[in-house]
């Protein structure tokens, strides 16, 4: 399973509250979703939006929303390049859909990229041939008396 | 067998009050709530401007999620 879908589906078994999450690049492409293709394209669509209308409001930055709704409450939370955004039932407990997603970023972002590349190989050590520079060498002392 | 039917139109007026009550304080509590890394939160209530310019966007991200 890709980190991403995996982040995900520990996200939906640990908390209950959450009734739909999807992962979204900043440009709106879906990374990961708990919901089919298309449903997934339109919460990606809508949270962008969404984040972006909210980011607009201040100077500052902005690193999470909730919106509460008649029938629901959204939660889109960024880390430095990707957003996650989810759905709950009503009234839900915002600290800890809050706490959840985050940590579902934060494991995004320590998992291991899905294909590692391999490292070009060095090439072996040529064996050194050349004789020493210095040799020390017995001399017989010239006899000097003749 | 009047004050029956007189009982049970009351009732029937009170609970379409109570619902009519009950979805309206619950459409009034929509709210967008913003969080900014210098810790500041900040609050936008139905009704606002800048408010309806979020929950527009909100409410679309909750309708695709329940299909």
């Amino acid at each position: 399973m890709a980190p991403a879908a995996d982040a995900l589906a520990h996200l939906t078994e640990i908390s209950s509250q959450i009734d739909a999450a999807v992962v979204l690049d900043r440009e709106g492409t879906v990374v990961a979703a708990t919901v089919d293709d298309d449903r997934a394209g339109r919460m990606a669509g809508a949270a962008l939006e969404l984040f972006r209308r909210a980011d607009e409001q201040r100077e500052q930055e902005l690193v999470q929303l909730d919106a509460a709704l008649e029938g629901g409450s959204v939660f889109v939370v960024r880390d430095a390049d990707r957003l996650i955004a989810a759905t709950t039932r009503a009234e839900p407990t915002v600290g800890l859909v809050f706490y959840d997603l985050k940590s579902c970023l934060r494991s995004l972002g320590e998992a291991p990229p899905e294909k590692p590349k391999p490292k070009p190989k060095r090439a072996p050590a040529k064996r050194r041939t050349t004789t020493p520079r210095s040799r020390t060498t017995t001399r017989k002392k010239k006899d000097e008396s003749g | 067998m009047r004050a029956g039917k007189a009982l049970a139109v009351g009732a029937a007026l009170g609970s379409a009050a109570g619902a009519i009550f009950l979805r309206r304080r619950a459409r009034s509590r929509d709210r967008v709530e913003l969080y900014y890394d210098d810790g500041t939160l900040v609050t936008l209530g139905k009704g606002e401007p800048q408010a309806e310019r979020l929950l527009a966007p909100a409410r679309e991200l909750l309708g695709a999620a329940r299909g």
